[in-house]
């Protein structure tokens, strides 16, 4: 065969840039695209890991729909997305504008608002634990303190996902203020400038010239915040462990036990799916609905 | 703001008036630290002070107690071990591929580049709950699970990596590149001596993503190892919290082994861990 020098150079440098990539491509494909696909051939089938796969067809969706089990554990996401989400998307614009400003110890404010971020679920969920003990715990101490009745906190079915969602907030809640700080430093000076001299006062400079401009990073927070509301796992597993009475088991919980502590890899996979779908419409859904309200976010 | 020292930008801070914030800031900031001050504290109480009502915030007298029972109650060094060799690998790992790979996606042209950094930014979108179970029954099969290395080969490499180096490179003028060809040097050599020194900010950014998430995992090591041997701090951790209930001078100790090290770092490099957070944010 021959091939024209361009041509040669060509493949040459192809095969320079393909050794370039190679290494990280696969190793990201193989572990996604591929065990995404088989996840998929899975949720069609019924199969423990020892005996023989047996293909059910959409036996595993349907039967979703009438598990009352996962109908709890949909509601009980849904409960700590609508706490979360709004807790921690409100919580990261106050603290931006709060920090956005030079004052003295300024950097302080910061360090002690960012730093829980690196806790870890494992550590988060100790401390939790400890923090709202219905017995020796400092939040209990300080509601007798101020003369309030003392709760049970996680060990109350109706309180426990409360509990996780304020911990969850405290190490999130430098993520979703980064976010918004970096918005604010965007916010043209000159816009404020114009908008000062037009003799608005703060509150309307921040409602009609800051709020406007920061619309696309709300979009997203909110995005962003929800799709990992509706994975929330690991501070509930170091938490409550699902409890107490199933109370905070979750949707990926659901999943957890169904494919690793009951080994329903197929039931396991469906139930994986349909997390994936509704993290797609969550966010084609808002990505629309900005897109419609003239918010060019994405 | 830019064009000041920090010590000028302090030196003028220091002669603005009282401001109205401080008294949002302060409350605000003391309640975010305080978790982490009972933890601390905790650690160094007397473990009967920790189970009496109400809670002394602070002991009436330090002891190690805690750390002591921690190290001879629990394999805790051996799982500091282990998280050390996953994030020491996954860094290392990340920095090489990922550099690499983003320089091709940004500059090299060959057949496939655009379907290959489609695909790949593309994986973002999928949860990692899709792919725990046929990862799990990979490793399996290939007799990955139970081992050290079934929590490192997820954290060789990623899709977010790829594309945080490409968006730097792509960033880069071109100009720089061109002169070292012109010198005869080949890509790889370009790569090394001229674009990668200037790659310092993207590959902190990348290796504290790194070390954040590898460190911190806990819902793959708990599926993927079931050797003791091989267990992480996080995963040694919740293990201990099981067994141990009620024994929150050892958790507290525990908790102070696992997050000390990056509350340290954190303080030491907080510029580039908000750069992090802030890029991490801007995937989407």
């Amino acid at each position: 065969m021959t091939m024209t020098s361009r041509g040669r150079r060509r493949a040459r440098s192809s095969l320079t840039g393909w050794l370039f990539v190679a290494p990280a491509t696969i190793i990201v494909l193989g572990l996604s695209i591929f065990p995404a696909g088989w996840a998929l051939l899975l949720s069609f089938q019924k199969w423990d890991g020892f005996s023989e796969a047996k293909f059910v067809g959409p036996d595993n969706y349907a039967r979703l729909t009438t598990d009352g089990d996962f109908f709890e554990a949909v509601l009980h996401t849904g409960l700590y997305t609508a706490l979360f989400v709004p807790m921690s998307v409100l919580a990261g614009l106050f603290l931006a504008v709060a920090l956005n400003r030079r004052i003295r110890f300024i950097g302080f404010y910061r360090t002690a608002i960012f730093v829980p971020f690196v806790a870890s679920a494992a550590a988060t969920g100790i401390l939790s634990t400890y923090l709202f003990n219905p017995q020796f715990g400092l939040v209990n101490n300080v509601l007798r303190v101020i003369g309030l009745p003392q709760q049970q906190w996680l060990e109350d079915p109706g309180q426990a996902m409360l509990v996780i969602a304020i911990m969850s907030l405290w190490g999130e809640a430098a993520f979703t203020t980064v976010i918004y700080l970096a918005a604010l430093q965007d916010v043209p000076g000159e816009l404020l400038e114009a908008a000062r001299l037009d003799g608005a006062n703060r509150w309307q400079s921040f409602w009609n010239v800051v709020w406007p401009q920061l619309g696309p990073v709300t979009v997203f927070t909110t995005i962003w915040q929800t799709i990992g509301s509706i994975q929330l796992f690991d501070l509930v597993y170091t938490s409550t462990r699902g409890g107490p009475l199933d109370a905070t088991k979750t949707i990926v919980y659901f999943m957890y036990e169904e494919a690793f502590k009951a080994l329903r890899f197929g039931y396991g996979s469906a139930v994986a799916y349909v997390l994936f779908a509704v993290t797609l419409l969550i966010t084609l859904g808002v990505v629309l609905y900005a897109r419609r309200r003239g918010m060019q976010a994405f | 703001m830019a064009t000041t020292t920090p010590s000028t930008a302090r030196r003028r801070r220091r002669g603005l008036p009282f401001s109205g914030w401080h008294l949002f800031l302060l409350p605000v900031a003391l309640l975010f630290l305080l978790p982490f001050a009972q933890m601390f504290l905790a650690s160094v109480s007397p473990a009967k002070e920790l189970v009496t009502f109400p809670p002394p915030f602070i002991p009436s007298r330090f002891t190690l107690d805690g750390f002591v029972g921690l190290f001879t109650d629990s394999d805790v060094l051996k799982w500091l071990l282990n998280s050390m060799i996953v994030a020491g690998t996954a860094i290392a790992s990340h920095l090489v591929f990922c550099s690499l790979a983003g320089y091709g996606f940004a500059r090299l042209h060959f057949r496939g580049r655009n379907v290959g950094i489609f695909a790949i930014i593309g994986t973002i979108m999928i949860p990692v709950q899709l792919l725990m179970i046929p990862t799990y029954i990979l490793f399996a099969r290939i007799g990955l699970l139970g081992g050290l290395g079934a929590a490192i080969v997820p954290w060789l490499s990623s899709a977010f990596g790829i594309f945080l180096m490409r968006q730097f490179f792509l960033s880069l003028p071109r100009e720089l590149e061109e002169s070292g060809m012109i010198d005869g040097a080949n890509r790889l050599q370009v790569f090394l001596r001229i674009v990668l020194p200037l790659a310092k900010p993207a590959m902190a950014t990348l290796a504290i993503f790194t070390l954040l998430g590898s460190w911190n995992d806990l819902v793959w090591p708990l599926i993927a190892i079931n050797n003791p041997d091989a267990f992480t701090l996080q995963l040694g951790l919740a293990n201990f919290q099981g067994t141990r209930r009620t024994q929150w001078e050892l958790l507290m100790a525990g908790n102070v082994v696992a997050t000390l090290p990056l509350i340290v770092f954190f303080l030491v490099a907080q510029k580039q861990f908000v750069a992090t957070m802030t890029f991490s944010g801007l995937r989407g």
